[in-house]
């Protein structure tokens, strides 16, 4: 067990996904990891980077980085292109009433590089 | 409830020294037992709560849960509880409640046989139904007939209800009522049977069948009882209080027991010979022992406040159909007027009972239709003035809804409003005025009126909307949390500031960082007024989805590419290159219902290599992903058919030409006939146009959509010049005043005056703002572009166009299609 936890901590890491540049002001991109794919959104208005999976749960579509982000409450959440579904960008939660959540993942930036941490 | 009501009302008055100690039988605090059946509709035992347990710690009252008094000796004023906690009281009220009724029938204790009172209670039905093929309900009561309904939704066919009395709910209608009541409920498929006394449940372990007094019997596998209350009156009649009928504690005015330090309110209390099973009586009981009790503890002298035998006017909703009584149902005689509907097609049974002068309303019943309930219960309870013809207050409405205003207006200041909590007309019309309460949930937050049964609410909102406009105001009709006001006024405001981004526009007239429901509206409003390339810098992620990818999202997230073809007409040339286009990069294609052609299919990535390809072919785009105009559809014309009056294709071409790209609340369609024969379905448009022998008839505000509605005759035989005005103003005058996402059908049906007060304005200029929109709209034509010609030349716009950011030109592998015809099809949604 020990050595299981140990490889994973191992393999934990900050991957470099594109520069500041790269990502679309108070919107979202979709970067590629491996077979993985990872909506990331630049919350200029905030000054926030917020990372989460790029399918959407209800449809299972690989849409929320092209969806429009925005705030209930002071909660940053994007919507989902397909049905407006919204999610908590810090949670991943469902805001719309819905069972399913997203996924999500922390960000940084450092020298113009955006990274996104995965386990 | 009505403990809980008691100490809210007893910590309003603030009396010194006053220590409230509270003992519940059950683990939680009160809660709303009158939407009990909300728990299946999602609610949990917190959203139920009156208040949280925090609220008695607040207002320090001691909460002792899950321990009920086991006894009281009163003689010393002691009481103890379950949990062994002994106690010395000054006062004590009791609101024990009630537990259902279990009658004395030999074989009640058999299994299959259900009480119906509890969530629990409903948990057990449920699961024994299961194996049960025949059900059957005692009482023909409000809880027995939905017993009944759960039954026959549980699957039991035709479950019987059996009734004591003559007819079904005898407390609150009158025979002809009932009788209603039950042909309404048997072509539900309830077999009703009044005049029914159980004799015995047979069956060995479990029940299978009953036997009536009257010598006959049925078979049945399940028997849920639900045959009244029985007040909780034990541990009064043990303590030698006086009790009577089922066990009520007797209560006088004041809600005093025959022993003057306790107290009895709500369903345990007997007054005068009456068990009170409604909650708006047993908030008055509640009221008057505080009143009571602060009289008696009060230096100063206090007039007393007496319960006079409450109101028992009720109306529910019940298995579907509307059963209301209110005032004395049954008044008769030779001083009464009994004035009676009965339509037994559309099973509606009306009375009312009117003073013998027809002066006063006294009372009445109302099955099937209790639309009327609340004017009727208001005129009757503040004594109106009835009107010459009162059979006029129960016939169905056969003018506007204006009389129903005009009732409220009528009533006067102290009319109670909400029974449940005491709320009078004066009251609601002050918290709006005074308190500045504009919404329904502010005015229950402040007033508490609509907070128990809720049947009162439609009245309020009508009063609140009612007071509102006599301040001059109106309702507020806000877009979103972020921007406190109408997509008009947003309107106004963005073009008096001239904003043109979307950021601007939220720093200066909003609030927050936004969200998918302003983004668009404001979005489209900046369109609407600068007709600026919708993906500019700032703008382009406030866009809608569809608009910010110049197409629409379709299954997989593929999107659909609509080159504009106006008026349908196309050159072969055109049409070869769509096809070649459309292999190239494997698109499906289809003929859409506006006279052009859709492909389907395309990766995002590969948008701007289409586009490059049509444009370059003398294409432009469609639009077909925005709230914007999208086609002017035709019919071939006086060019080729041989009963054209005009050359339709012509003047539909010059309409699209000139519209194209317009951005307006919600999409625009509109079509040019060549005749009255009407091959473009011009009538079924936004803006329709079909020729006539001098001209053309313009009709406007027609959609199809899913509730369809013919355009209206705004101008006649009127040239083609005229006509692009009228329109002009016409588009203009929608752009600027409707809602979002607001058809012109709908914006017209809200529009008062209608389509006469659309012509003054169009056609007459009744405004004065003809010139100017008509100016607005050139400006408009004149700056348009073709956004995907713009967006395919700005580097920074066409890199937007990849799946990945760190893979440009990589499709996403996760888009399927399959075959369908020769050819690809969206994989369905997984």
């Amino acid at each position: 067990m020990i050595k299981q936890n140990d490889t994973a901590v191992q393999n934990a890491h900050w991957f470099t996904a594109c520069r500041v540049e790269d990502v679309v002001e108070n919107g979202g991109v979709c970067v590629k990891y491996g077979d993985e794919q990872i909506a990331l959104f630049y919350f200029t208005r905030r000054n926030e980077w917020y990372a989460t999976q790029n399918e959407c749960p209800h449809k299972k579509q690989m849409a929320l980085s092209r969806g429009m982000i925005g705030t209930k409450n002071d909660e940053p959440k994007i919507a989902c292109p397909f049905h407006k579904k919204t999610f908590s960008l810090t949670t991943g939660e469902c805001l719309s009433g819905d069972e399913c959540s997203i996924k999500t993942y922390p960000v940084k930036v450092e020298n113009g590089n955006v990274y996104i941490y995965i386990e | 409830m009505v403990g809980y009501k008691f100490c809210e009302k007893l910590i309003a008055k603030k009396l010194p020294d006053l220590e409230i100690i509270v003992f519940g039988e059950e683990q939680y605090p009160a809660y709303d037992r009158v939407h009990l059946s909300d728990f299946f509709n999602g609610k949990n035992a917190d959203d139920l709560a009156l208040a949280p347990a925090s609220w008695y710690k607040e207002n320090g009252i001691q909460l002792h849960l899950g321990d009920p008094v086991q006894y009281i000796r009163n003689s010393i004023k002691l009481l103890q509880t379950f949990k062994g906690y002994v106690l010395h009281y000054d006062i004590l009220v009791m609101a024990t409640g009630s537990s259902p009724f279990v009658p004395r029938i030999d074989g009640i204790e058999k299994d299959g046989v259900f009480l119906y009172r509890t969530v629990e209670d409903l948990h057990l039905i449920k699961s024994y139904a299961k194996k049960a093929k025949r059900g059957a309900v005692i009482g023909g009561g409000l809880l027995g007939l939905e017993a009944a309904k759960a039954l026959l939704d549980l699957g039991i066919e035709n479950p019987d209800v059996i009734e004591f009395a003559p007819r079904l709910m005898p407390r609150q209608l009158d025979e002809a009522g009932a009788e209603m009541l039950a042909s309404t409920l048997t072509s539900i498929g309830l077999d009703i049977h009044t005049n029914k006394n159980t004799a015995k449940i047979t069956g060995d372990e479990c029940i299978t069948g009953m036997q009536f007094t009257d010598g006959t019997s049925l078979q049945t596998d399940i028997l849920v009882v639900s045959a009244g209350i029985k007040p909780r009156g034990e541990l009064a009649a043990e303590c030698g209080l006086e009790t009577g009928m089922n066990g009520g504690i007797v209560v006088n005015d004041y809600m005093q027991t025959s022993d003057e330090f306790i107290y009895a309110i709500g369903e345990c209390a007997l007054y005068n010979e009456m068990i009170y099973g409604l909650i708006a009586p047993g908030y008055e009981m509640a009221d008057v022992a505080v009143h009571e009790i602060c009289r008696i503890h009060s230096a100063s002298p206090v007039k007393t406040k007496a319960f006079t035998g409450f109101d028992m006017s009720t109306k529910l909703k019940l298995v579907g159909t509307d059963v209301a009584s209110f005032g004395d149902p049954f008044a008769n005689g030779d001083n009464v007027r009994n004035i009676i509907l009965r339509d037994t097609a559309k099973g509606v049974y009306k009375r009312i009972n009117v003073s013998a002068d027809g002066k006063y309303l006294l009372g009445g019943v109302l099955v099937g239709d209790a639309t009327q309930y609340n004017i009727l219960l208001q005129t009757c309870k503040n004594k109106l003035i009835l009107p010459p013809n009162p059979e006029d207050l129960i016939l169905p409405a056969r003018e506007s809804k204006k009389e129903e205003g005009a009732g409220i207006v009528a009533l006067p200041d102290d009319a109670l409003i909400c029974s449940c909590e005491s709320v009078d007309k004066a009251a609601i019309c002050k918290a709006v005025s005074e308190q500045g309460c504009e919404t329904v949930d502010a005015i229950k937050k402040c007033t508490k009126a609509g907070t128990g049964c809720g049947g009162c609410l439609p009245m309020v909102k009508d009063l609140m909307v009612y007071t509102m406009k006599q301040q001059g105001k109106y309702i507020r009709n806000v877009l979103c949390e972020h921007f406190g006001y109408s997509r008009q006024e947003l309107f106004d405001l963005v073009k008096l500031h001239e904003l043109k981004t979307y950021d601007d526009v939220l720093d200066q007239l909003g609030k927050g960082d936004g969200c998918e429901v302003c983004k668009p509206a404001i979005s489209s409003i900046l369109a609407s007024l600068w007709n600026e390339m919708v993906l500019k810098k700032g703008n382009d992620t406030s866009q809608d989805s569809n608009d910010r990818f110049l197409g629409n999202i379709q299954r997989g997230g593929t999107y659909s590419v609509v080159p504009r073809i106006p008026g349908g007409e196309i050159t072969p040339e055109k049409l070869i290159v769509i096809g070649q286009v459309a292999q190239k990069y494997g698109l499906y294609t289809k003929i859409t219902g506006g006279q052009r052609i859709d492909l389907f299919g395309a990766h995002v990535g590969d948008l701007p290599l289409i586009w490059s390809e049509l444009i370059a072919a003398g294409f432009e785009s469609g639009h077909a992903y925005g709230k914007a105009l999208r086609t002017v559809k035709s019919c071939v014309g006086s060019t080729w058919c041989r009963f054209g009056l005009q050359d339709s294709v012509s003047f539909a071409i010059q309409v699209e030409e000139r519209y194209r790209g317009l951005r307006a609340p919600h999409k625009i369609k509109s079509a040019v006939s060549g005749c009255i024969r009407e091959c473009a379905e011009a009538q079924s448009k936004d803006f329709g146009i079909i020729a006539t022998e001098k001209g053309w008839n313009l009709y406007v505000c027609g959609n199809g959509g899913s509730k369809p509605q013919h355009a209206l005759l705004l101008a006649t035989d009127v040239d083609s010049e005229t006509c692009i005005k009228y329109i002009d103003r016409f588009l203009m005058f929608y752009i600027r005043t409707a809602d979002s996402l607001t058809r012109t059908a709908t914006w017209l049906n809200k529009m008062e005056g209608g389509i006469n007060y659309l012509r003054n304005v169009v056609v007459n200029d009744s405004l004065g703002m003809a010139a100017q929109w008509e100016l607005e709209m050139q400006g408009l034509v004149d700056v348009y572009a073709c956004e995907w010609k713009v967006a395919i030349e700005t580097p920074e716009i066409r890199k937007r166009f990849n799946h990945f950011i760190n893979a440009p030109g990589e499709k996403d592998p996760t888009v399927k299609f399959d075959v369908l015809r020769d050819q690809k099809k969206a994989a369905n949604w997984k």
